[in-house]
């Protein structure tokens, strides 16, 4: 199934008008012309291709906006914005924004079409034939986890959380790079959004779409990220891995929002996929799969640090495997591990008071 | 019930004349509401799309509301003359606001983060006007049209005055005769077709699968 989803048929003639799914925005501001104040200010970072970046600030931050200059729904006052390599505005508008999958909050799904319709929309402004639309369809549906029945229902006959699961269907629907999801979990009740989470991490696994992720919730930023920028009136305020950002705050202001001197929610806010993640940075080691003992519990990439602490103490082996859905044991996180987290932040708390004394 | 059965009467023994009456009725009423279509919904559409025109275009057919049908027809008739066409005129001008206001009402009433998932999805202007904004109108539109319909089709006995000829042809010649049964003869059926017809807009409007919104 991974490879159906990543291989779209090229004998077609659809232009890919972007090579990969990086994001490049250089010196990109936004004034809108009643307001004074720049709605994005003077902005540049590099997003690499296939990472989740989460865009996250209060409302109000200029994350919205900032990310609908990427499909063009706004346009930058000033600055640069490159897609693959490719300046945007040097491209067709329409190709681009049917190259980049865009899901928002309200889901907006067509009321007036089937859930089959719904989804086929991009590939049939495309002029995908309609075989290899059908086919995309029925495989979008199924990786979604709804049954083919779906397809001839109206969204309205759908709950929230079955129709903001179309809705990033049909953003997937013409296999993009780039995905844009602006506070798309939002609308949907707790339990729901956990599930929502968790399906769009496994997604992104399977895809390797670089994804653009808006949102309010420190909690959502943290459990989803690979990378979080942090925005505060309109400017970035800081740019990096969930752990840098617990480890490394840039600021008060980010101190306060993740309320990185609270240990325990220090822990809740980093999960095993970023601590993987930075060990695999670390060093190269490689870890020795051996047989899972029966009752020893294991961790899952999206289990936060203060679960594997609590895991850790009532089991009390360590390290414990990690194991993703398909039962594959992806490493081990440990006593040490989270010990080397908190660490890491005291060194840079102590570098502050170095930087205090002088 | 005397009179039901003196109008009935009345109806046998004028079968032919009834029934061309009912035909021009029915031709008058849905010449009227066809033109009126061709041209309220553009402009509707287009004025949905220009806001600021949209005050102005709708007052101007407004007012046009404001005349009486019978004033129309007589205003029509130094112009126009007597007969089927200025009759068309009048229930034309008629049918005109209800059509024109819901067709720019259902068009601007489209949800705007339906219309920011289709723009962002990469559909043209006219794509998203004639896959999204009009399609989910359609309600709308249709309510304008049932309303619009009911008023012709009632408002169109008038056009006996002038020499239209219809179904107002028996009420004008029983209101001359001070025969009420006779009148019946034309105002049952026209409440009738005029039910029937909000009726059949109704029923459309129920299979259409936007409409449960």
């Amino acid at each position: 199934m991974v490879n159906a989803l990543t291989d779209a048929p090229s004998e077609t003639n659809e232009k890919r008008v972007t090579q990969s799914g990086e994001i490049v925005f250089e010196g990109v501001s936004k004034s809108f012309t009643a307001e004074s104040v720049p709605a994005v200010d003077g902005i540049s970072f590099r997003v690499a291709a296939g990472d989740l970046v989460v865009l996250l600030g209060p409302s109000g931050c200029g994350k919205t906006t900032l990310l609908k200059m990427v499909n063009r729904l706004y346009e930058p006052s000033q600055g640069k914005i490159w897609l693959g390599g490719q300046e945007i505005h040097t491209l067709p508008i329409n190709d681009l924004r049917r190259q980049i999958g865009y899901v928002i909050q309200q889901v907006g799904l067509f009321p007036h079409m089937t859930i089959g319709k719904n989804i086929s929309v991009v590939p049939r402004l495309l002029g995908w034939d309609e075989d290899r639309t059908r086919e995309r369809v029925e495989m979008l549906l199924e990786l979604i986890g709804l049954p083919a029945s779906y397809l001839s229902r109206y969204p309205r006959q759908l709950s929230g959380g079955e129709q903001q699961r179309v809705g990033l269907a049909r953003a997937l629907a013409a296999d993009p790079e780039i995905l844009l999801m602006d506070e798309p979990f939002a609308a949907v009740d707790a339990m729901n959004r956990e599930r929502l989470q968790g399906e769009l991490l496994e997604l992104h696994c399977k895809l390797n779409t670089t994804i653009l992720f808006v949102t309010h919730d420190v909690e959502e930023a943290f459990r989803l990220a690979d990378k979080i920028i942090v925005m505060r009136a309109g400017k970035l305020v800081q740019y990096g891995t969930p752990i840098e950002i617990v480890t490394q705050p840039a600021n008060e202001f980010i101190e306060e929002l993740v309320d990185t001197k609270n240990i325990l929610r220090r822990l809740s806010l980093v999960n095993v996929h970023s601590v993987l993640k930075a060990k695999e940075n670390l060093s190269a080691e490689t870890f020795p799969s051996k047989p899972v003992e029966k009752d020893t519990p294991v961790l899952h990439p999206e289990d936060d640090l203060r679960s594997v602490l609590s895991l850790l103490l009532s089991s009390g082996s360590d390290p414990l495997e990690v194991v993703n859905s398909s039962g594959e044991i992806l490493g081990n996180v440990g006593f040490t591990d989270l010990r080397n987290m908190l660490y890491s932040s005291q060194t840079t708390e102590m570098n502050k008071c170095n930087e205090l004394l002088d | 019930m005397n009179l039901l059965q003196d109008a009935y009467q009345y109806f046998l023994q004028n079968q032919s004349f009834f029934w061309q009456a009912t035909r021009e009725h029915l031709i008058l009423s849905f010449s009227a509401l066809g033109i009126s279509l061709l041209i309220a919904l553009p402009i509707g559409i287009w004025i949905a799309k220009h806001e600021k025109s949209a005050q102005v275009v709708i007052n101007v057919f407004n007012a046009f509301r404001v005349i009486p049908s019978l004033a129309i027809l007589f205003l029509a008739l130094p112009y126009l003359g007597l007969g089927f066409v200025p009759s068309l005129a009048a229930l034309t001008v008629l049918a005109f606001p209800p059509v024109l206001i819901n067709t720019y009402a259902g068009i601007r009433g489209v949800d705007a983060f339906v219309i920011e998932a289709a723009s962002g999805m990469g559909m043209t202007e006219s794509q998203v006007l004639a896959q999204i904004e009009i399609p989910l109108a359609i309600p709308a539109i249709v309510t304008g049209i049932r309303i619009a319909s009911v008023e012709v089709i009632s408002s169109a006995t008038l056009a006996s005055f002038i020499g239209g000829g219809g179904l107002g042809d028996f009420i004008t010649r029983g209101f001359a005769l001070f025969n009420v049964p006779i009148m019946l003869v034309g105002a049952v059926p026209v409440a009738l077709l005029a039910l029937s017809s909000e009726l059949f807009w109704s029923l459309l409007l129920k299979r259409y699968p936007a409409a449960g919104n």
